[in-house]
């Protein structure tokens, strides 16, 4: 398969930046959109240009590092997937993909096509936890929870903080990313004990670093590569009613 | 942009927005029914009875208190959100976002503006009467007699195409801000929130459609 690939090159977050184009020969449809890159990399390297920085880690679609803006697409045009795992094949032969970084003033760019995400770090470091007594690891039935519970919160815990929510949104708002990693503590026992702080916290990080708000627009839900539902937004916005009106005096 | 631009969380914002839009939605209502009377062919006779009782009942009276402040809220709110998302990206897309999304929900903040500059004419042509700003024309007995304004005002087609595409625009809004609300105040359910999205879009159209019938009665049907 032969490409046009347009692509967002930005020397660092201080520089401004710009498309450049670059004509890509013989690739395979097996390959991911990643290793397409290696291979435009390869070659550029071989005719000693700049290759294109963009971040990759496990490259099977779970570890979240990944995340690309593709043809308009947080992931490119496949649902459910994440850029590791977008296959060439989704692409028509000699189409023009045209390659840009997550845009947010939450996520700088730092390099071409690299963002920095610490952002989504921070707000966990809010609140995104559970106190747990060091020692040997507690006996796993300890406490008994329902499987359709424990489903409900290992949907919620899929979240890869990738940011594709962020990108896909029309308000660059962090909502579904905070929601998920809220409902992920707030619908089991072992997540009780700082649930009003938690989510007092964390939306207080997320608005601290100038995520847009939400309109409930969808488009999270929408781009998310793990299908996350906005009903955990939902879940959220009750966490932080119930934080607000039943607090907790110490 | 870090700091927000009242000293309110995105998620108290978002409540106060829901609540306040809530209300807006009751008082359609409540004003769509006294509207419909002005269609009862009796010479205003019952919408005048009703404007009487709104006008003199005291609850009302508070209650319009609360309506203002909706109002003000849920415009100061949206007009805030609009510019706070701007700042949160500063550099655009260069490619637009393809990401599917609902029209309607898309263009809130549009529809927001429209509907914003029909109730400014609207107020300037009934409320600021009632309030003395304006003097009463020649062809209304008292500041509150609003039946012959209305009549005059629908029979004029400009008048009455400027108000249907208002209210059009209404509906948009409305189809996505009935679900959008009780998804604000984290009221989602596996089972009814499908039913609040399917009477959502009733609501939008009967709003819609509601008061869009009045000027088209003034015009083609209305006699004497």
């Amino acid at each position: 398969m032969d490409f046009t690939l347009k692509i967002w090159r930005q020397e660092n977050a201080s520089s401004k930046g710009s498309f450049k184009t670059y004509p890509l020969k013989d690739v395979s449809p097996e390959m991911s959109f990643l290793e397409m890159l290696d291979y435009l990399n390869n070659q550029l390297i071989s005719k000693g240009e700049e290759p294109v920085t963009f971040e990759h880690d496990c490259r099977e679609g779970i570890c979240g590092t990944c995340g690309l803006y593709i043809n308009g697409r947080p992931h490119g045009p496949a649902r459910n997937t994440t850029t590791c795992e977008l296959h060439m094949r989704e692409f028509k032969d000699g189409a023009t993909i045209v390659v840009e970084p997550w845009r947010a003033s939450a996520f700088p760019v730092i390099k071409d096509l690299a963002v920095d995400r610490s952002s989504f770090e921070r707000i966990m470091q809010a609140g995104g936890f559970v106190n747990v007594n060091v020692g040997t690891a507690p006996d796993a039935n300890a406490i008994p929870i329902g499987k359709l519970i424990a489903d409900k919160v290992f949907d919620a815990a899929t979240c890869i903080g990738c940011g594709a929510c962020v990108a896909a949104c029309k308000n660059s708002s962090a909502m579904l990313f905070a929601a998920a990693k809220i409902a992920q503590y707030a619908m089991i026992p072992q997540g009780q004990v700082e649930a009003k702080e938690r989510v007092d916290k964390m939306v207080k990080q997320m608005d601290a670093e100038g995520f847009g708000f939400c309109s409930n627009t969808y488009g999270c839900e929408f781009d998310c590569p793990k299908g996350i539902s906005v009903d955990f937004i939902a879940l959220m916005n009750r966490e932080f009613f119930s934080s607000k009106v039943c607090k907790h005096k110490e | 942009m870090k700091k927000p631009i009242i000293n309110l969380s995105s998620l108290s914002q978002k409540y106060f927005m829901a609540l306040a839009g809530m209300f807006l939605m009751l008082f359609l209502v409540s004003h769509l029914i006294t509207n419909l009377l002005l269609l009862a062919g009796d010479g205003g006779t019952a919408f005048r009875n009703a404007v009487n009782f709104l006008t003199e009942n005291p609850v009302i009276k508070i209650t319009e208190y609360v309506l203002f402040a909706a109002f003000l809220v849920h415009i100061i709110l949206g007009v805030l959100l609009q510019i706070h998302n701007y700042y949160a990206r500063p550099v655009k897309y260069r490619t637009p976002l393809k990401t599917e999304t609902s029209a309607f929900s898309r263009y809130m903040f549009h529809t927001g503006v429209i509907i914003f500059i029909f109730l400014v004419i609207h107020l300037v042509n009934f409320f600021f009467i009632r309030l003395g700003i304006i003097p009463v024309p020649e062809y209304a007995a008292d500041r509150h007699d609003f039946y012959p304004i209305a009549v005059v005002l629908f029979q004029n087609p400009w008048y009455s195409l400027l108000y249907i595409v208002s209210f059009v625009f209404l509906g948009f809004h409305l189809k996505h801000a009935f679900q959008s609300a009780f998804q604000s105040l984290g009221l989602n359910h596996t089972k009814y929130t499908p039913a609040i999205k399917v009477i959502g879009t009733i609501y939008a159209i009967v709003i819609s459609v509601g008061f869009s019938v009045i000027p088209l009665y003034f015009l083609f049907f209305h006699t004497g």
